[in-house]
């Protein structure tokens, strides 16, 4: 039988706000345990939460970005169990009433067609605190640094139909709440983690299969992997007669597979009621057109124009559009070049992304600055030097040894365009070569391109290859 | 000095007046909560240090002509507030180890006031009972008869007032828990409208009805009281921005033409006969004083003990989650594993009424029950609501009886939660629908006070402190003092 996989996605984006979602206490990451949790984060008796309304503004700006609906009132409802690591005993979240809700996000598939995955609503919720095994003898610690970080919850519609279209959706929202400023996406820190419901079912089924929900995972690769070992843990299960059961799943990066965490029948029963210590949430208009008047151009917006601005290909403007730095450093870098942008992407998508690949560092840490690449590419544009020479130049500016004209002149790069010249050269390879010479008048034309590149071998790369070529043809064919 | 049924207000004129410090009068009041008032048990900490000192730095104000209003009264705190650097128990073993890094709302508003807390007084375990039967430090005794009970949640406030151990103090009022003791002990208590004083370091029980307020011998004091403790706090999110009107000085407005309802529900089965007659001859009083009485309905009374006894556990069932053993209060011995760790802090840490309420609460929150319970008792709560803003159409306060008895006695209905439950029956509706409410003393049966409740319309406060006020001038129920405690 031929399956066909259904996987909806829960994404948790920690929000950007100085401050915790209910209390004062700082929001950094990696202090010390338990230095950044006040009386409202340990829940000490009497205290009270208060909403920090940088949240709602940020919560708000992805609904925006996502076609959602802004909620005008919205309800904290509590999610009761008990856990070391929630203090209260109870987790504040949306439950019936999220604030944003029924919105799309477009994803690229492999074949350059674009896919509408549904955004079923966000929500805004707390983030509970972290258990700490190790380096404890016979008990476990807790860090109460993370509770009540402010978390919004993006929840898709089970329109995705493969790993490789989670992995898709996942980079875009990645990538927009990053646009948006609203998450630093940071997923080594947790920042920004999926949970992954997937089921499957016979191709051409209309109804969904029993499904598993992948906790918490936090690599594009994980997900991937995830999802493809669930898959097939799912499909072997039924082909052998087995049945999937509704559960909780981890996944296991070390083995490459999930195992199970808990089954529904031990899911808590999290008797969520609307939490009477918060008045329900309202977002008036003011709050949705102030919101709206600080987003940033959008990743789909921004590839458009560069498409008909920078007349790029629909695949370079959307790997120059995947964050908003790439983005930016480009523009800088065509800018600087005198709006050659078909060049600038060609040198940013090509050496420099190989460059910083190679050094393990991100764009925004490239130690050659987009006006040094931009002139640079000037200096190709009006012919000081040639494509192949500016590669050695590329490599001398991220050493560090200056801009493009710095480099020119201290290693003598200057493209050679004196006909006089490269005749001279010309005329040395000719004498040279006797041999090669008589094979290609005896009809042997491909050796032209051995001429050239003894020519340019001569002037050490800096004869301007045009040029040679067509003084080339005439002293041979003359 | 000795007179120890002199009023906040009395106090703060002697004070005012020079007649004696504040460390004077505070160590008279200490001494009679450590020598008459000690059998009554009305407090689980006296914090005779901090007393003093404040005393003396009370004093120092005065000299310094920085003297506030009430700079310089002792007064006490339930055990409910939380105090830094004083044990904050809630009446319940889990907290007898708690020390609060803050000081409650309320607390921080009286301190800057000046006022001396002499102590934190005893209570039900987490505000959860109508006797002051359910408290780890055991029970309350009635100054009137020491064989009855104070009346609860706050019956160590209203005990302590009662008996002159301090001129005022603080409550909370979740069903009736300032209320019900104010009657019980022949006090004035005020419960506020919801959202007028701020929740900030006060331990929740059903945070949706729960409302701190004072409690003291005369509505004038109240007022005073009143305006100390009012007003926004940005940490209580249900705290009302609204501005605290001067309640002291409206005291004595005329209440010719007042129209006041009496509800026929609440002098029907299941009321004393004679509270019903202490409340005719109150109500006599204020004809007298020109108030227009008609009758009135809240037909869905008899749904606000139900609707309650479902609201209030729900809510407790989750506010009390965060007593896990795990980061403060009570932990049990030697825990083998998480779930241990649980349930023996918890079992052992929580009396059988607060049990009784996680339960039933948890109950009615959990999956398949939830519509059927906690959905309905919101409904029901609305349908109360409504009735009390139809009233309010044709009315300006209404009237009627706090509690439908008298102080019963220790142990009578300590083994039925369900007669217990009815002592709140007139007061619960009132916190259910947010309104403000006042219980003001009216006579006597049998020896023990009567207390007689007028419920105002949102944050008529001022109203009702008036209407107690202009009573209590033609009437002397309220500087009635026990015997024993004269």
């Amino acid at each position: 039988m031929e399956w066909e996989t259904v996987i909806g996605l829960e994404i948790h984006a920690q929000l950007a706000t100085r401050s915790k979602i209910f209390s004062g206490a700082s929001t950094a990451y990696g202090a010390e345990p338990n230095t950044q949790a006040c009386a409202v984060d340990l829940g000490l008796p009497g205290v009270l939460p208060v909403l920090n309304k940088g949240a709602v503004k940020m919560a708000v700006k992805l609904g925006l970005a996502t076609g959602c609906t802004v909620a005008p009132r919205s309800v904290f409802a509590r999610k009761n169990y008990f856990y070391p690591d929630l203090p209260k005993g109870y987790q504040i979240s949306q439950y019936e009433l999220p604030i944003v809700h029924d919105g799309e996000l477009h994803i690229e598939l492999e074949d350059g067609t674009t896919k509408r995955i549904g955004v079923t609503r966000a929500h805004l919720e707390e983030d509970a605190g972290k258990s700490l095994h190790e380096g404890f003898e016979g008990v476990t610690g807790i860090d109460l640094n993370r509770a009540g970080t402010p978390l919004l919850e993006i929840v898709s519609e089970p329109d995705i139909r493969s790993s490789e279209e989670a992995v898709a959706y996942m980079k875009k929202l990645h990538s927009l709440v990053r646009y948006l400023g609203i998450c630093d996406g940071n997923m080594q820190e947790g920042s920004f983690r999926c949970d992954a419901n997937v089921s499957v079912r016979p191709r051409g089924s209309t109804e969904f299969g029993t499904r598993a929900e992948i906790k918490n995972v936090n690599s594009f690769r994980f997900v991937q992997q995830a999802i493809d070992h669930e898959v097939e843990r799912q499909i072997d299960l039924i082909e052998s007669g087995g049945e999937v059961v509704q559960e909780t799943r981890l996944f296991d990066a070390v083995k490459g597979e999930t195992r199970s965490m808990r089954t529904k029948e031990e899911a808590n029963d999290y008797r969520y009621f609307p939490d009477p210590d918060l008045l329900p949430l309202e977002v008036d208009d003011a709050l949705v057109d102030e919101a709206r008047s600080e987003l940033p151009e959008l990743p789909d917006a921004k590839k458009q124009r560069f498409v008909e601005q920078y007349g790029l290909s629909a695949y370079d403007a959307s790997v120059l559009t995947a964050s908003r730095e790439l983005a930016d450093y480009f523009e800088a870098v065509a800018d600087a070049a005198g709006g050659e942008g078909k060049l600038a992407a060609n040198w940013v998508m090509g050496e420099l992304s190989g460059a910083l690949n190679k050094a393990g560092l991100d764009i925004t840490e490239s130690p050659v600055t987009p006006a040094i690449l931009g002139g640079m590419l000037q200096r190709i544009t009006d012919e000081t030097i040639s494509g192949k020479i500016a590669k050695q130049v590329f490599e001398a500016m991220w050493n560090g040894e200056g801009d493009a004209d710095t480099v020119i002149e201290a290693h003598g790069l200057k493209q050679v365009t004196d006909t006089g010249a490269i005749e001279a050269m010309i005329d040395e390879v000719i004498a040279a070569n006797p041999d090669q010479v008589a094979q290609y008048k005896g009809g042997k034309d491909k050796l032209l391109g051995f001429f050239v590149g003894q020519v340019m071998k001569a002037s050490r790369g800096k004869a301007n290859p045009g040029q040679v070529n067509d003084l080339l043809k005439k002293k041979l064919d003359g | 000095m000795s007179e120890t049924s002199k009023t906040v207000a009395e106090l703060a004129a002697g004070l005012k007046a020079g007649e004696y410090s504040s460390e004077e009068l505070t160590r008279d009041r200490l001494a009679r909560i450590r020598g008459a008032g000690a059998e009554l048990n009305a407090f689980v900490t006296v914090t005779d240090e901090q007393a003093l000192a404040a005393a003396r730095a009370a004093d120092q104000r005065r000299q310094a002509g920085g003297a506030g209003p009430l700079t310089g009264v002792p007064m006490a705190h339930k055990d409910i507030f939380c105090t830094r650097g004083v044990r904050t128990s809630c009446g319940s073993r889990m907290l007898d180890n708690f020390e609060a890094p803050y000081d409650a709302h309320v607390v921080e508003r009286f301190n800057d006031a000046g006022l001396v807390c002499l102590g934190k007084t005893n209570m039900d375990e987490f505000a959860m009972g109508s006797s002051n039967e359910t408290s780890f430090y055991g029970p309350v005794k009635n100054p009137w008869d020491t064989a009855a009970v104070p009346g609860g949640s706050s019956g160590g406030s209203a005990a302590a007032v009662a008996a002159g151990l301090v001129p005022a103090a603080t409550g909370t009022d979740t069903g009736g828990s300032i209320r019900q003791p104010a009657a019980l002990c022949g006090i004035t208590g005020l419960k506020p409208t919801y959202g007028r004083v701020s929740r900030y370091g006060m331990i929740a029980f059903a945070s949706s009805l729960d409302q701190g307020g004072p409690m003291a011998r005369t509505a004038e004091d109240c007022a005073l009281l009143l305006e100390g403790m009012a007003g926004f706090d940005a940490r209580d999110s249900t705290s009302v921005e609204s501005p605290v009107p001067r309640y002291s000085e409206a005291l004595n407005g005329d209440l010719t033409g007042l129209k006041v309802g009496l509800p026929k529900e609440y002098f029907g089965e299941g009321l004393d006969g004679d509270v019903a007659r202490v409340i005719d001859e109150a109500i006599a009083e204020y004809r007298k004083l020109g108030v227009e009485f008609r009758e009135i309905s809240l037909a869905n009374t008899e749904l606000a003990v139900p609707a309650y006894y479902v609201i209030a556990p729900a809510e407790c069932s989750s506010n009390l989650s965060r007593f896990d053993g795990v980061r403060f209060g009570y932990r049990c011995d030697a825990p083998q594993d998480l779930e241990d760790l649980y349930k023996r802090s918890r079992g052992e840490g929580f009396g059988p009424e607060v049990k009784r309420r996680i339960m039933v609460g948890t109950y009615a929150l959990s999956a398949g029950y939830f519509d059927a319970y906690y959905l309905k008792a919101q409904k029901m709560r609305r349908l109360i609501k409504d009735d009390f803003m139809s009233a309010f159409d044709e009315v300006d306060l209404i009237l009627g009886p706090t509690s439908p008895t008298v102080a019963f006695n220790i142990g009578e209905r300590a083994d039925d939660p369900v007669k217990m439950y009815l002592s709140d029956i007139y007061t619960i509706a009132v916190n259910l629908a947010g309104l403000p409410g006042i219980s003001v003393p009216a006579g006597f049966s049998a020896g023990r006070p009567v207390g007689l409740q007028l419920i105002g319309n949102y944050f008529d406060e001022g109203r009702l402190l008036n209407a107690a006020h202009r009573y209590q001038q033609v009437t002397d129920w309220h500087t009635r003092a026990p015997e024993a405690f004269a």
